[in-house]
C-alpha cells in the first residue's frame, strides 16, 4: 500500500496490453491472504524423489512448512529448516560455517539424498546471505554424491507456486545438453504421477516423442534439453524456468493449459502440429478421451452451470480454471483473482474467456472480500484463511490448495476437476442442521 | 544455526496473535512479508474459528523493500483502524521485519490513533511462541489494569480465570470445569482473560480478590505482575487430576476465605482405577514430553490415580525447566528439556516405554516405534479440539484422562492371551489393540549395544519372541545389556532367564 497504490486511481480498471485481449485488469496492492514459495516444498519432496530441501530461514519458515505440510511431515519428510538464529546475525557465528555444518550434519543423517535444495527465505534475502556460493561451495565438496543448488522460495520474492518456478529453474543449467538437433518433446511442471503416464499414452499414439518431464522424478535423471526440445507448460506458474529453457534453445508450444476435455485437447494439439501429426489420426487418437470427459462432466455440470464463481488469488491456476469452468460448465464468471498475470503464457487461456469478466491482479484483502460480498457469487474458491470465515458468513467456498495437490489435468481427470467445484454445493444443500 | 525437522513451537509472533485472537476489541497489525499470512490457518482450519484472526498484515514483498516500508506500515495500521475500529491495537513485527528495523511501536504512536496502542517487541531469534503470548497478555494487562477501588463488605470472592487463548489445547473445555470449581465454593467469576476478554475488561481486573492461573506459560507473567503491582495473589495448582484439583480447591478455598468442606463433585477416574479391571495398568512404563504444565500434571496422574510407572518426563518449555527436573525427581528419573525432535525420538526408542503421552509429534514417533500414545499437550491437529466437551482439567477432565489415556493400551485378557498363544492366525503377535483396528506393526529393530553387543542364540532368540510384543524391546535391551555386562558372547535362553530375574530383583 505505497501511496500511489492507495489512490482512488489504483483501484480503478486499468487498459489491457497486447497479449492480455480486451480485458481489463484490476490491480490492487494491499494486504495479500496467500502462501509464500516455500510451500512448493510440499509437493516437490515427494515429486523429485531424492532431492531433500533446506530451508534457510526462521522458526516462522519451519512453522510454516509443519503447519502447511500438515500431518504429512511424519513420513520422515525430505525438507527441514535451518534455523537462523541471534548469533548468526549478531555475526557471533559466521553463517557460511554454521550452514556447512548444518548441511554436513544433514548428508550424514540422510546418505540417500542425491541433490540438496538450500531455499532461501525472507530473512536469508534480507541479510543477503549468498545461498549461490554456498551452494557452489557444498556442491564441491560433496561431489559427485550430492549436487547441491538454491532457490529462493521468499515471500518477498515468491507466491505459493512460484516456488516451483524457482526450483524448477534451479535445475534447468543441470539438465544434459541434447545432442545435435534431435526433437523431443519437454511436458513442464509437477503433474501427477498418473497424469504423467496417461499423457505418455496420448503422446505415445500420436507418434510425437520422444517425451520427457520436468521435474523427472528422480533429481539424478534430468532429462536433456537443446535446439531440438519443443516445450509444453503443464503449469501456467513458470515464467522463470519458461525464460531459462529458451535459453536453452528450446522453444514453446503455445497452448492454454490441459484444464478440461477443451483445454486438453488444445495442449495435445499444439504437440501434434509440431510434430505434423494429421487431423485424422489427432481425432481418432483423441476422441476416446474426449467422449469420456464429456460424460464425466455431464453430471457435474447439471449442478454447475448458472451458478456464479469469484476467484482469490493463489495459485495462477485462477485463469485456466474459470476458463474451464464457464466453457465446459457452464459457471457465471465475476472476478478472476490471479496473484501474477503472465500474458504471454496465458494468452491462449485470455482469448477464450467470455466477455464481462473481472480480471484482478495483486490484491488488498479487505476490498476484495467487499467485492465478493457484495458479489455474493454461488462459490468463493478461496485460500484457507478465507474459507470457514466465508463459510460462517452463508457463502459457499471451495479452498484452493487443494487444486494443487490433486491430479486435475488431462480428460481422465476433467470429472474430478469439476465436481471439485459442485462437491461443496452439493454439501449445502444436503445438510439439513 | 539449528537443523530442526519440526518445532513445537512457533515464532513469538504466533504467540501474539493468540493473545489477540483469544480477546475481543483488539486488533493486531503485524508488520510481515507476503506469506506469513499462512497464520490465518492454524485459526480458521485447526482450531475451526468462525471468522478472520484480528490481524492485518502488512506483507511487503521484495520491491518495498527499495521504497519505503514505513510508510507501507502506517498506511496498513490506519485503514485497520478505520476498517475494524478496535478498542486497542497491538503492533508489532514478524522475524523478517524484525531485521528491517522500521519500529512499529515508534510509527504508530506518530499516527496519532485515538486508541490505546500496545507496540510489542518479540526478537524471534531469541524466543517461541509461549513466551509470544506470555509477553503480550503481559503487555496488554500492564497497559490496561487500574488500581482496584473498594470492595463492598460482604460481597463473595471473586476470581479472574486468566491463561485460555486461541490454539490452546482444550482451554474452550477447561474454562468451563474451572468456572465449576469456583462455583461449589461460591466464588465469583470476575473476568476470563484473554479468551473472550476486552481490554475494558482487563481495566477490571483488579476488582477480583484473586488471579486463578490455569496454564503458566501464558498468563504466568502477566498474573506475577498483578501480584506486584497490585497485590492479587494467584494460585499454583493446576488443577489437572484428581489430586490436583482436590489440591486446587483446598489452594483456592484459602485465597478466598472460604471452607474447602464438601466442595468436591462426583468423579469417576478413581473408581475405575481401583476396579480390577485396571490391575493389569499397574506398573506400565510410561514416558511424558509436552508443555511443562501438562507434562508435570500428566505425571502425577500417571504415577498416583493410574499406578503407571513414568520412566520418562520431560519438556520443550525452557522457561519452565526448573519445575520439570523438580517433578522428575520426584520420579526418580531424570528430566529431558530440549525442543529438539530427534533428541525426544532417541529417547523413546531407548526407553522403550509401553504408552506414551506427548503432543502431536510423540504420536508419530510413537507410530513409527510402534507404541501406544495419547495426547496430552500442544501442538496438537485439528482433532484435538474436538466437537464434543473433552476438558483436561477439574472431576470430568479426569474422567477424560481416564479413557483418553487408556484407550491405546491392549485390553487385558487380550494382552493375557497373547502371552499364552502365540500362534493364532488372526490374533497375531504385535498386533494393534484390536479395538482400535489397526494393521499390525513391525517389531522395531533392535538397536546395538554399545559394548561388544553378545549374539542371540538361535533358541534364546526364539524365546525371546515368546514374550509380549509390547515388552519384548525392553527385555531385548535389558538381557543384551546383562549380558555385555558379564562380557557373555551368547545370550542362550539361560542369559535370558538369568536377566529377568536379574532386573525383575
Amino acid at each position: 500500500m505505497s501511496a500511489a497504490a492507495a489512490s482512488p486511481a489504483a483501484s480503478a480498471p486499468t487498459g489491457g496490453t497486447a497479449g492480455c485481449g480486451d480485458l481489463p485488469v484490476l490491480r490492487e496492492r494491499g494486504q495479500r491472504e496467500v502462501f509464500c514459495g516455500l510451500t512448493g516444498i510440499v509437493w516437490l519432496h515427494r515429486k523429485i524423489q531424492d532431492a531433500f530441501f533446506l530451508v534457510v530461514g526462521s522458526r516462522t519458515c519451519a512453522h510454516l512448512l509443519q503447519s502447511a505440510a500438515g500431518v504429512m511431515i511424519f513420513a520422515e519428510p525430505r525438507f527441514a529448516t535451518a534455523i537462523i538464529d541471534e548469533r548468526d546475525l549478531a555475526g557471533m557465528a559466521d553463517a557460511n560455517e554454521e550452514l556447512d555444518r548444518v548441511v554436513t550434519r544433514l548428508i550424514e543423517r540422510r546418505p540417500d539424498i542425491r541433490m540438496l535444495f538450500l531455499v532461501g527465505s525472507c530473512p536469508s534475502e534480507v541479510i543477503k546471505l549468498d545461498l549461490s556460493r554456498a551452494a557452489q561451495r557444498l556442491s564441491k565438496r560433496f561431489s559427485p554424491a550430492v549436487r547441491v543448488l538454491n532457490y529462493s522460495g521468499s515471500g518477498i520474492e515468491t507466491t505459493f507456486t512460484q516456488g516451483e518456478d524457482a526450483c524448477l529453474a534451479a535445475l534447468v543449467p543441470e539438465m544434459p545438453a541434447e545432442p545435435g538437433r534431435a526433437r523431443s518433446l519437454l511436458v513442464v511442471g509437477a503433474l501427477a504421477e498418473v497424469v504423467e503416464d496417461q499423457f505418455l499414452r496420448l503422446f505415445a499414439a500420436l507418434g510425437v516423442g520422444p517425451v520427457r518431464f520436468l521435474p523427472s522424478r528422480r533429481a539424478s535423471e534430468l532429462p536433456p534439453v537443446g535446439e531440438g526440445t519443443r516445450y509444453l507448460l503443464a503449469q501456467p506458474f513458470l515464467g522463470e524456468t519458461a525464460r531459462l529453457l529458451e535459453g536453452r534453445g528450446a522453444t514453446r508450444l503455445a497452448a492454454p493449459f490441459p484444464l478440461g476435455a477443451e483445454g486438453t485437447t488444445a495442449w495435445l494439439r499444439a504437440s501434434a502440429e509440431a510434430w505434423g501429426v494429421d487431423a485424422a489420426k489427432f481425432d481418432a487418437v483423441t476422441a476416446p478421451g474426449i467422449a469420456r470427459a464429456k460424460a464425466a462432466l455431464a453430471p457435474r455440470r447439471d449442478s454447475l452451470a448458472g451458478r456464479s464463481v469469484f476467484f482469490f488469488p493463489d495459485s495462477q491456476l485462477e485463469v485456466p480454471l474459470a476458463r474451464f469452468l464457464a466453457r465446459e460448465c457452464g459457471m457465471r464468471l465475476t472476478e478472476i483473482g490471479t496473484p501474477y498475470l503472465h500474458r504471454q503464457h496465458l494468452a491462449e487461456e485470455l482469448a477464450m474467456l467470455p466477455a464481462g469478466v473481472t480480471l484482478s491482479e495483486g490484491q488488498h484483502v479487505d476490498r476484495q472480500l467487499d467485492r465478493c460480498r457484495a458479489t455474493k457469487p454461488d462459490v468463493t474458491v478461496c485460500g484457507l484463511g478465507l474459507a470457514n470465515p466465508l463459510e460462517a458468513e452463508g457463502m459457499t467456498t471451495k479452498w484452493a490448495i487443494e487444486l494443487v495437490f490433486t491430479p486435475i489435468q488431462g480428460y481422465e481427470q476433467a470429472g474430478d476437476l469439476a465436481e471439485l467445484f459442485a462437491r461443496p454445493l452439493a454439501r449445502r444443500a444436503r445438510l439439513m442442521v | 544455526m539449528e537443523l530442526a525437522v519440526w518445532t513445537y513451537e512457533g515464532p513469538p509472533h504466533v504467540g501474539a496473535m493468540r493473545i489477540a485472537t483469544a480477546m475481543k476489541g483488539v486488533h493486531y497489525v503485524l508488520h510481515a512479508p507476503q506469506g506469513d499470512t499462512y497464520a490465518d490457518l492454524l485459526f480458521t482450519m485447526i482450531e475451526r474459528r468462525a471468522a478472520r484472526p484480528p490481524v492485518t498484515y502488512t506483507t511487503f514483498q521484495a520491491r518495498d523493500l527499495g521504497g519505503d516500508t514505513a510508510e507501507l506500515f502506517m498506511e496498513a495500521a490506519r485503514d485497520a483502524y478505520a476498517r475494524f475500529t478496535p478498542q486497542a491495537m497491538l503492533v508489532g513485527a514478524s522475524c523478517t521485519a524484525e531485521l528491517i528495523q522500521d519500529d512499529p511501536g515508534g510509527l504508530a504512536r506518530t499516527l496519532g490513533l485515538p486508541v490505546p496502542v500496545v507496540p510489542l517487541e518479540l526478537p524471534s531469534y531469541q524466543k517461541k511462541e509461549n513466551w509470544g503470548a506470555a509477553e503480550t497478555f503481559y503487555r496488554l494487562v500492564r497497559a490496561f489494569a487500574q488500581p482496584r477501588g473498594p470492595r463492598a463488605e460482604g460481597s463473595a470472592p471473586r476470581a479472574n480465570i486468566l491463561g485460555p487463548t486461541a490454539l490452546g489445547f482444550r482451554h474452550r473445555d477447561d474454562i468451563i470445569e474451572v468456572k465449576r470449581l469456583l462455583a461449589l465454593l461460591g466464588i465469583e467469576v470476575n473476568v476470563v482473560a484473554p479468551e473472550g476478554a476486552t481490554p475494558a475488561d482487563l481495566a477490571r481486573l483488579t476488582e477480583a480478590d484473586f488471579n486463578v492461573v490455569l496454564y503458566p506459560e501464558t498468563a504466568g507473567v502477566a498474573a506475577a505482575f498483578l501480584q506486584r503491582q497490585f497485590g492479587m495473589p494467584m494460585t499454583r495448582t493446576v488443577p489437572i487430576g484428581v489430586g490436583a484439583t482436590r489440591d486446587f480447591l483446598r489452594e483456592v478455598a484459602t485465597l478466598a476465605g472460604v471452607d474447602a468442606g464438601l466442595a468436591e463433585e462426583a468423579c469417576r477416574l478413581p473408581w475405575y482405577s481401583r476396579s480390577v479391571d485396571s490391575t493389569y495398568l499397574t506398573g506400565k512404563r510410561v514416558f511424558i514430553f509436552g508443555d511443562a504444565t501438562h507434562a508435570i500434571a500428566a505425571a502425577r496422574v500417571a504415577a498416583e490415580e493410574l499406578g503407571f510407572a513414568v520412566v520418562g518426563l520431560g519438556t520443550y518449555s525452557r522457561e519452565f525447566a526448573r519445575e520439570v527436573r523438580e517433578a522428575a525427581k520426584t520420579h526418580g528419573i531424570e528430566a529431558l528439556i530440549t525442543d529438539d525432535y530427534l533428541k525426544v525420538e532417541e529417547a523413546i526408542a531407548t526407553l522403550r516405554p509401553e504408552l506414551v503421552l506427548g503432543t502431536q509429534m510423540e504420536r508419530h514417533i510413537a507410530k513409527r516405534l510402534g507404541v501406544p500414545c495419547a495426547v496430552i499437550s500442544a501442538p496438537v491437529h485439528v482433532q484435538d479440539f474436538p466437537a464434543r466437551h473433552s476438558p483436561q482439567m477439574g472431576f470430568e477432565g479426569a474422567n477424560v484422562l481416564f479413557d483418553t489415556w487408556v484407550h491405546p493400551l491392549m485390553m487385558g485378557l487380550e494382552e493375557h492371551l497373547l502371552g499364552m498363544f502365540r500362534e493364532d492366525f488372526e490374533f497375531a503377535d504385535g498386533a494393534a489393540p484390536s479395538h482400535l483396528g489397526h494393521a499390525p506393526k513391525a517389531e522395531a529393530p533392535p538397536e546395538p549395544v554399545a559394548s561388544g553387543p553378545a549374539t542371540w542364540a538361535a533358541e534364546a532368540e526364539s524365546e525371546l519372541r515368546k514374550i509380549p510384543f509390547f515388552v519384548r524391546g525392553k527385555a531385548r535391551r535389558n538381557t543384551e545389556k546383562f549380558a555385555a555386562e558379564r562380557g557373555l558372547a551368547t545370550i542362550t535362553i539361560e542369559t535370558l532367564y538369568d536377566a529377568k530375574a536379574h532386573f525383575s530383583r
